[in-house]
């Protein structure tokens, strides 16, 4: 028996390569629009500072941002933006998990067809938000 | 792609963001003057930092743990959790969430080269991070809801606890396992690897799955409710207590936090607990640290390493139980 990756776990790699490259380097770029000013952030670089000593809640209460998905529609803000490349990273291992599904099905991989669905449901689960959010 | 990273083009990295802040600091200085009219000439305006300098700073130490992490043989997120919320101004909510994204990032970066060559094992993982990315939900939910300084004191006794492990854990290179267990056997939990120091295609399976399935339900939470990467305990449940070879174990365990730190970064994220003027020098520090690390690991001598490493969390830790009991 020789050593060797099975097919899904090239698969996997493959594509947490590339999510994770484009990732990377969404944040550097995302961060430098945000640190030379070049959008607008929904607050100003210098006020950060006077909430991430307190704990969220507070800072959610006394900046009115809204927690969750809510960046989503403020893509027009500096430091929004730079939560697209950080939701990519986040969502890389549910599309990981995706993508090796289909060979799973095929092989008739029950038990791991199960695992990775219930898998893929726990992580959107926790993606969606639906689980709360907003701090203490 | 990452893989192929030379360290010289880390250190370019580097220089272009320290660069990017020190221009900064130009721009800042030159609007300084108006930004100090309008400002109230209080105490606590005095006390304030331009926007880069803790960023910096973050970026900096992120460097310097990312070194010592590779050269001690641990993740970065425990080293980061405890040090940041220990000695730099920022409250635990955004520095867990900043710890989760930073052992999030490493794990996703080195899962890749760990996969294809056949280290970190997909059927080992795939059912350890079920239980371990459900329970993280539960741990990261726990975590944002109890009060700061319970947080800070359990943190705390958990950094004391890792040192704990650090200093007694063994390691065993080819575990004997006699016979793998019905689930593993189920789930046909088994691989073979090339062993490059004797030269020799190792085969490999393991025993107690039930116990580790368990075992991961508290790893689960704690790596949710304190923002820590999971190395730590991950690596001693797949090597000693499954039989797991000691590279496998390392390598699984590394892709299973890219898994488990998903599912709670989410929460944290979900919650408003991550801040990217954090995450970002963060992220980027502690990767050119690993980069650096692995290359200066060649001529270093990692016992005195990870004897400063523990040394450093030891204090950490101690300082960390004792703020969270109003003490320190």
């Amino acid at each position: 028996m020789a050593p060797q990756a099975t097919e899904e776990q090239v698969l996997y790699a493959n594509i947490l390569n590339k999510g994770m490259a484009i990732g990377l380097l969404g944040l550097i770029i995302t961060f430098i629009i945000y640190g030379a000013g070049i959008i607008k952030p929904v607050i100003p670089l210098e006020e950060v500072q006077n909430y991430w000593v307190m704990p969220v809640a507070d800072y959610l209460e006394q900046t009115g941002i809204h927690a969750g998905w809510a960046w989503l529609g403020n893509l027009g803000k500096g430091d929004m933006l730079n939560f697209l490349p950080i939701a990519l990273l986040s969502l890389l291992t549910i599309v990981c998990y995706l993508a090796i599904l289909p060979g799973l099905m095929r092989k008739k991989d029950t038990a791991y067809v199960v695992l990775v669905i219930v898998e893929v449901v726990v992580l959107t689960v926790a993606a969606s938000g639906i689980l709360g959010s907003g701090g203490h | 792609m990452l893989t192929k990273f030379k360290a010289s083009n880390a250190i370019t990295l580097l220089i272009i963001l320290i660069t990017m802040f020190a221009g900064a600091s130009v721009a800042y200085a030159s609007q300084a003057p108006e930004a100090a009219a309008g400002a109230a000439e209080t105490a606590e305006a005095v006390a304030r930092h331009a926007w880069w300098y803790w960023p910096l700073i973050l970026l900096i130490l992120s460097f310097v743990l990312g070194v010592f992490a590779v050269l001690a043989g641990v993740g970065g997120g425990v080293l980061y959790v405890p040090i940041v919320s220990g000695f730099l101004p920022f409250h635990l909510d955004f520095v867990r969430g900043a710890g989760l994204i930073v052992a999030l990032a490493g794990a996703l970066a080195a899962g890749p080269g760990l996969l294809r060559k056949g280290m970190a094992d997909l059927r080992l993982a795939i059912p350890l991070a079920l239980i371990a990315s459900t329970c993280a939900i539960a741990g990261a939910m726990i975590g944002l809801a109890l009060p700061t300084n319970v947080i800070q004191t359990l943190l705390g006794a958990t950094i004391l606890g890792i040192v704990a492990i650090m200093i007694k854990a063994k390691k065993s290179e080819f575990p004997n396992v006699p016979k793998s267990d019905p689930l593993s056997q189920a789930l046909r939990i088994t691989g073979v690897y090339h062993e490059p120091t004797i030269n020799k295609d190792v085969s490999w399976k393991v025993h107690r799955t039930p116990q580790a399935l368990a075992l991961f339900v508290i790893i689960g939470v704690m790596a949710g409710m304190f923002g820590l990467g999971a190395g730590w305990a991950n690596v001693p449940v797949l090597n000693l207590l499954m039989g797991a070879p000691i590279k496998i174990s390392v390598a699984t365990s590394k892709f299973l936090l890219s898994i488990t730190d998903t599912s709670a970064a989410w929460i944290y994220l979900n919650n408003g607990a991550v801040l990217p003027l954090m995450v970002v020098p963060s992220v980027v520090g502690i990767m050119l640290g690993s980069f650096i690390g692995v290359r200066v690991l060649a001529v270093t001598k990692p016992a005195v390493i990870r004897i400063l490493v523990i040394t450093v969390l030891s204090v950490a830790g101690l300082k960390s139980f004792l703020k969270g009991l109003g003490i320190g």
